[in-house]
């Protein structure tokens, strides 16, 4: 099994949600997040003080799949979470040992079906 | 058929007509007999009509306490909101009873004309409604309304309390929660009752004819000035200066929450100043009108002020900018044209601005702008009603004409004493009050308590838990783990579901 862990625009969470539901991928979990890259910060002025804004809103989205679906997954997150511009975010692709599930103790592959 | 149904239906309501005629006159027989004189119907009339109004209007003013909350409350962080809550909450508490026991007496009681001195906890003798030579007692400042006492009471304790209030926003988010308690209490008991004393109990700076119809320097400017004092003996928040000495932004954290603070407190103001009539009197519209031209000139100037100065149409700014032309047509509300209000307000808008930037280099952080709003155009409204006090607009016998009227410099001259000397007087007594304090009790948190915020550190709850751990309960979601009794339903009850021998025996 494979961790599918990706940062992403907030705006582009129902695009990327949609996606991989249409793949047949259901299980996700979602994370506000601030980070910062690339993607320079911002300028606010409050009562006429200025204060610059470094880390930036984000969501990641964490999703565990069999390994033969990393590729499409992966695919499906970049081509619906891109815009082009900077600040898109990062995929990361991370081995997972063993996955169980709660409710039935179901290991492995058959657990993050 | 038609006819005589007609003529029975006519015949019928003959006699209502008749028999009610014959009960209405038996009605006003009677009360003609217990009412020898219409006069004295029509006096009642007019007393519970008017203490209709000022009792309404003292409850709109009571509702500025909530006003006040919200703004200062938005304006500061998250980790301090109940802290607010609870200063708004209780000097409104506090202040009521100081100003029951002995602001009252100080403020409206028959004393000389620096302070009043009679009528402690409100038992002083009193013949309220009677106004002018029948009034007898020992509020005699106040015999120019015919409401009962107790109206009168009422409607001057909101307004002491909105004085105290003021100083809760730029002492916020530093302040032991103690210390205020214990200014709440002086402030309502002795500071704002003797400069009232001084305008509107008949006192020396009345005699001088300095005036100020609802209290841009009674109420405002003794709370701004106080404010002013208190911060600068606080000092500045934990990271509120850069290591090089410049202002940092500590955004309050919820601006939605600070407009809707101005918007109560903007409806208050209609019972604020128009209450201030103390009488159902056509002027209360007229009152209205400047008020709210003030206010809204207040915002459009703070929104073209900070446009241009700071880029963008600042928020907070621009609420501040409601207030402070709120707060500077409060003095001449009653005495100006619509015109007039309008330039006022226009220029108490654009001045805040510039006063909260200036103030904020100055090292006095006051993160509501308590200052700027309440001291700086109190001062501003005050000042400002010896230039445009208009006769036409002014009754007859109160200010006369101002400077741009035609009334020459006596009225500008009576206003700015009186701006001075109240301003002199909340400097030394703060001074004094939380020189006192600090060096006793001290008035500031701990840096830890400070950074960790107020509301856990001083009242032992965040205002927004929402990461709350609870102690497992009887009840919980199936599973063994955390009750010790598996049934395999979903909701499990212990001892109620499956009651053990033991707690039948």
């Amino acid at each position: 099994m494979v961790k599918v862990e990706a940062i992403i625009r907030p705006q582009k969470l129902d695009d990327v949600k949609a996606a991989l539901d249409e793949i047949g991928i259901a299980g996700i979990t979602v994370t506000e997040v601030h980070g910062s890259g690339k993607q320079k910060g911002y300028t606010q002025t409050y009562r006429g003080a200025e204060y610059t804004i470094n880390l930036l809103q984000k969501v990641k989205i964490e999703v565990v799949v069999p390994e033969n679906l990393v590729e499409q997954v992966v695919e499906v997150v970049q081509e619906t979470a891109r815009t082009g511009e900077i600040g898109d975010g990062k995929i990361f692709v991370i081995p997972v040992a063993d996955a169980i599930r709660i409710r039935t103790g179901e290991r492995g592959d058959s657990a993050v079906k | 058929m038609k006819a005589l149904a007609r003529w029975l239906l006519t015949r019928r309501l003959m006699l209502a007509g008749g028999l009610f005629a014959m009960l209405a006159l038996t009605a006003l027989r009677t009360w003609a007999q217990e009412n020898p004189s219409v006069e004295q119907t029509l006096a009642d009339h007019k007393m519970l009509l008017d203490t209709i109004w000022v009792m309404v209007a003292a409850f709109l003013v009571f509702w500025m306490q909530a006003g006040f909350a919200y703004l200062e409350g938005g304006l500061t962080r998250a980790k301090n909101t109940n802290n607010i809550m609870m200063k708004n909450l209780m000097d409104f508490s506090i202040g009521s009873v100081a100003f029951w026991a002995v602001g009252f007496a100080l403020m409206f009681g028959d004393g000389n004309s620096f302070i009043g001195w009679s009528g402690w906890f409100l038992s002083g003798a009193d013949n309220s409604p009677a106004t002018g030579d029948a009034y007898q007692g020992v509020y005699s400042a106040l015999n120019w309304t015919g409401v009962p006492l107790f109206a009168k009471f009422m409607f001057q304790l909101v307004f002491a309390a909105t004085a105290a209030t003021i100083v809760s926003g730029a002492m916020a988010e530093r302040t032991k929660f103690s210390t205020y308690l214990v200014y709440s209490f002086v402030v309502t008991a002795f500071i704002y009752p003797i400069v009232g004393h001084w305008v509107w109990g008949g006192g020396w700076l009345a005699k001088l004819g300095m005036w100020d119809f609802a209290g841009s320097t009674v109420v405002h400017s003794t709370g701004g000035w106080l404010a002013l004092i208190g911060t600068i003996m606080l000092g500045p928040r934990i990271g509120k200066y850069s290591r090089e000495g410049k202002p940092q932004a500590i955004p309050g954290h919820s601006l939605p929450m600070a407009a809707l603070g101005v918007l109560i407190l903007w409806l208050g103001w209609f019972g604020f100043n128009p209450g201030s009539t103390m009488a159902a009197d056509a002027s209360i519209a007229q009152i209205a009108t400047t008020t709210n031209l003030a206010a809204a000139m207040g915002a459009i100037g703070a929104l073209i002020a900070s446009w241009l100065s700071l880029k963008k149409p600042d928020v907070s700014m621009t609420l501040n900018g409601v207030l402070a032309g709120l707060v500077a047509i409060t003095a001449p509300c009653a005495f100006v044209s619509p015109l007039s209000a309008a330039i006022i307000g226009l220029a108490a808008g654009v001045v805040v601005v510039f006063s909260v930037i200036l103030l904020d280099r100055a090292k006095v952080d006051d993160p509501v702008g308590a200052v700027s709003v309440h001291g700086v155009c109190g001062a501003l409204g005050t000042i400002a009603l010896g230039l445009f006090a208009q006769e036409g607009y002014a009754p007859a016998n109160t200010t006369g004409n101002g400077l741009l009227f035609g009334g020459g410099f006596q009225l500008l001259l009576a206003q700015t004493i009186g701006v001075v000397a109240v301003l002199a007087w909340c400097v030394v007594t703060g001074l004094i009050l939380f020189g006192l304090l600090k060096v006793t009790v001290g008035i500031r948190v701990s840096p830890e308590e400070e950074v960790e915020g107020l509301d856990v550190g001083e009242h032992g709850i965040s205002a927004y838990p929402d990461f709350v751990l609870a102690t497992p309960g009887q009840f919980s979601l199936g599973g063994a783990g955390l009750t010790g009794s598996a049934t395999g339903s979903r909701l499990t009850a212990p001892g109620v579901k499956s009651p053990s021998p033991e707690t039948h025996t």
